[in-house]
């Protein structure tokens, strides 16, 4: 597997539920730039796109909003970032959790995701105009 | 997402198509839910699902959970990779009916 010692892409979506299918393309489309193998490309994309829903269901609470977030994709030298940038409800990170795997129940499981494929997940505070900053971060072997 | 349903006897199978995740899940509900409340067994063909996300998974065992409350049962056929994987990951494949 070989990978590019150094990518960066963004792009901008708008926050709502039709976006996710976008955000999973673009996702795709800078992993196989950087010849990511399937089954790794298919758990990045998964946590991405969790990671986009939350925004749709906390930040904004499903509400319709014109306003939009931006990912951020890098890869440098093996290291991943993936940054999320919204001006959504900032998030309260003690509420940030996953349900316990063995209750089950519908919901709650996208942060289980996020945290069974990524190392790192951390929640900074965003730099005007945003107000989230969510950064995912897996170190990629190659 | 797209599906396609099919009766024999009591029991439907539904053939979903596609990506299965927030934007759809309403959608799915209504397809399947009603057959469950109907006392149906319900058979998801998942051959076709080519992406499934935690949205995807909550209705999969609301699903389950409907039916085990009536008394009938939903049973996950032909399941793709790529959704099998997101069950695991879950922790579901004892949970829920897999064929």
């Amino acid at each position: 597997m070989k990978h590019q010692h150094l990518f960066q892409n963004k792009k901008i979506f708008l926050v709502n539920s039709a976006s996710l299918k976008d955000v999973r393309s673009f996702s795709r489309e800078v992993f196989e730039k950087a010849n990511i193998d399937q089954d790794l490309k298919d758990e990045l994309v998964l946590a991405i796109a969790e990671a986009a829903q939350n925004i749709v269901k906390h930040a904004y609470q499903n509400q319709e909003t014109k306003e939009r977030m931006e990912i951020k994709i890098s890869l440098i030298n093996g290291e991943l970032e993936i940054g999320f940038y919204d001006k959504g409800r900032p998030v309260d990170q003690t509420k940030v959790r996953h349900r316990s795997i063995d209750d089950v129940k519908p919901g709650g499981l996208g942060t289980f995701f996020i945290q069974q494929i990524m190392d790192a997940v951390e929640f900074r505070e965003g730099e005007k105009p945003w107000i989230n900053h969510l950064v995912l971060s897996k170190k990629i072997n190659y | 997402m797209s599906y396609k349903v099919t009766e024999e006897g009591n029991v439907s199978t539904v053939h979903l198509d596609g990506e299965i995740d927030m934007d759809v899940t309403e959608k799915a509900k209504e397809v399947i839910m009603p057959l469950i409340e109907a006392k149906k067994e319900v058979h998801l063909n998942l051959k076709e699902v080519q992406y499934m996300d935690s949205s995807g998974i909550s209705v999969l065992i609301e699903s389950h959970q409907k039916a085990t409350e009536l008394g009938t049962k939903v049973i996950l056929k032909e399941i793709s990779k790529s959704v099998l994987k997101v069950i695991m990951m879950a922790k579901l494949e004892q949970i829920l009916n897999l064929d």
